[in-house]
């Protein structure tokens, strides 16, 4: 497993990928967090970091998909997949090493934002007002929203060898998850049982979660999910058996 | 016994690829596998990697079976495939030592391993380009130097020589030559010249069935039911002159004055040719017996509809 998260590593620092995530991520967060006047920091009058989580989710519903689209998709397709199911690994190592090398990657890029929370520390007043409770329950939802997007991810590549069909996949799935069951709640078909269907949902732990209250139910939720995904592309590989 | 093929079928929806077929691989044994294109050469070879599963029968690589133990087989066996997929974006050495770094090879053996590869595939000139710069040829030499990299007990190689140079070719032969003396070799290949430089034995494959599993020698001997002459006259000859003389069976004319000439097998025909020239009082200016290739036998072999029965 070690081996393919490394080859991933690199494969993504030896090409563009890595660093035009890390750049695009950065620079618009960085803009709607600082630089927007109607979502800046500076202008809302509070000292928390309320816009980078709640960005932050809208940016990784297309770039964690376009870090992910390629895992499957292009062993697939260049039949590089015949070579790495033939060498002694078993599958969990292969999908675990694609999913960690793409989760990996949205760590890096989300690592530089710590420097936000010390921005507002000292811009606070008085200084050090901020809700650091908040943030870092904020940033364990984050981290884990991002998680479950790559697992979604590479799920959507493990389906189709053509990695754009795997991106649009991706995204829309990350889409429904983020924002779909908790709009679909609000519908008069699901009045009965609205709160189930808005649990379905990121969202509703997200919230949850960057209130600083880190509830097991939460995070459970979150790495379900993720089990869930993996345990479906591990499915879809084990079907050449079939 | 390192490869055991026993009464193979593999399926593809309803169609037949491979149909009960069974054969041994000995160690230290080259084995040659031939078919002409969709025989189910590859599947085979899919099935002895663990790619495929076989929808019914064994398959046993180096004492394992390759459904219950897989690992097992994985890691005893060197796969080159078809097309050669390879990591176009890594470096030659870096793709070496990631792949060995999957068969569990460590640190300073990694590092002589992937070394003493390059300098035996000929890579040492390219073993800082990308992968995506280098040509056919060197490509397919990177295929090899990984199959080869672990010390596999089984070598499966599906067309190691398509798309090399002839030197290339010949430096090719001379490496899966020297590699096979403890291991047991299987490959596939269209070119018959690499089956009678390489292979102690020849499995022939057609329409998922087995039509010949024989040493080369014995193939050889085996196709010589007819005695093929060609034979070039100066002076005025008829097709119908030649094919009155005794144990000729077809004449066909090549060129004006040229004769391909088949006769029964076991009789010489070429004196009687000369004497026929002489009586004729026209100049005999060529006369070749054609040697009975391999080709010649490929081809009765799998143009035939059924398959003849194992004769070993």
């Amino acid at each position: 497993m070690l081996q393919i998260l490394s080859k991933e590593f690199k494969s993504f620092l030896n090409s563009l990928i890595a660093y035009v995530v890390i750049g695009v991520f950065l620079v618009s967060i960085g803009l709607l967090a600082w630089v927007f006047p109607d979502t800046s920091i500076l202008g809302s009058g509070y000292a928390d970091m309320y816009p980078l989580f709640s960005f932050a989710p809208f940016v990784f519903i297309f770039l964690v998909p376009a870090i992910t689209m390629r895992s499957f998709a292009e062993e697939r397709k260049s039949g590089t997949m015949e070579m790495l199911l033939t060498k002694p690994l078993s599958d969990w190592d292969i999908i675990l090493g694609k999913f960690l090398a793409g989760f990996f990657l949205v760590l890096f890029a989300l690592l530089p934002t710590v420097v936000y929370y010390f921005s507002i520390y000292s811009l606070g007043n008085p200084i050090g007002n901020i809700d650091t409770s908040g943030v870092i329950g904020s940033y364990i939802g984050l981290i884990l929203l991002a998680a479950v997007f790559c697992a979604v991810g590479i799920f959507a590549s493990s389906i189709t060898p053509n990695q754009i069909v795997a991106f649009v996949c991706a995204a829309f799935m990350c889409f429904i998850f983020f924002m779909g069951f908790d709009s679909l709640a609000s519908l008069d078909f699901f009045s009965a049982n609205a709160l189930t269907v808005k649990q379905l949902g990121i969202t509703y732990h997200y919230d949850s979660l960057s209130k600083g209250l880190i509830d097991s139910r939460d995070v459970l939720y979150f790495l379900s999910v993720i089990f869930l995904m993996l345990s479906i592309t591990k499915l879809n590989l084990s079907s050449r058996q079939w | 016994m390192s490869l055991q093929i026993q009464h193979v079928t593999k399926l593809y929806d309803q169609q037949k690829a491979v149909d009960d077929i069974s054969f041994d691989v000995q160690e230290g044994e080259i084995v040659g596998f031939l078919g002409p294109n969709g025989a189910g050469k590859s599947t085979t070879m899919k099935m002895s990697t663990c790619f495929l599963p076989p929808t019914s029968g064994n398959v046993i690589v180096a004492g394992y079976n390759v459904v219950d133990n897989p690992m097992e087989v994985k890691k005893a066996t060197g796969y080159l495939p078809e097309h050669n997929p390879l990591y176009l974006d890594l470096y030659v050495h870096e793709y070496l030592e990631f792949i060995g770094g999957l068969y569990n090879l460590k640190g300073k053996v990694l590092k002589s391993r992937v070394g003493e590869m390059i300098e035996r595939c000929g890579l040492t000139r390219e073993q800082n380009k990308k992968i995506e710069s280098l040509s056919k040829g060197y490509r397919q030499r990177i295929g090899l130097a990984q199959a080869l990299l672990h010390d596999p007990k089984v070598l499966i190689l599906d067309e190691p020589t398509s798309g090399l140079d002839p030197n290339q070719l010949i430096e090719i032969r001379k490496l899966i030559k020297e590699v096979s003396t403890n291991k047991t070799v299987i490959f596939s290949t269209h070119i018959m010249q690499e089956v009678q430089a390489l292979c102690d034995r020849v499995v022939v494959i057609n329409k998922g069935k087995i039509v010949a599993d024989d040493s080369l020698q014995n193939l050889l001997q085996r196709s010589n039911t007819s005695v093929s002459v060609v034979v070039e006259f100066e002076g005025n000859v008829t097709t119908d002159q030649l094919s009155l003389l005794q144990g000729v069976t077809n004449v066909h004319q090549i060129a004006p004055g040229k004769f391909s000439v088949i006769a029964d097998s076991g009789i010489d025909i070429r004196p009687d040719l000369f004497r026929f020239a002489a009586d004729k009082n026209v100049s005999l200016i060529g006369l070749k017996q054609e040697e009975s290739s391999l080709e010649n036998i490929f081809r009765d072999l799998t143009v035939m509809p059924t398959p003849i029965e194992n004769q070993s």
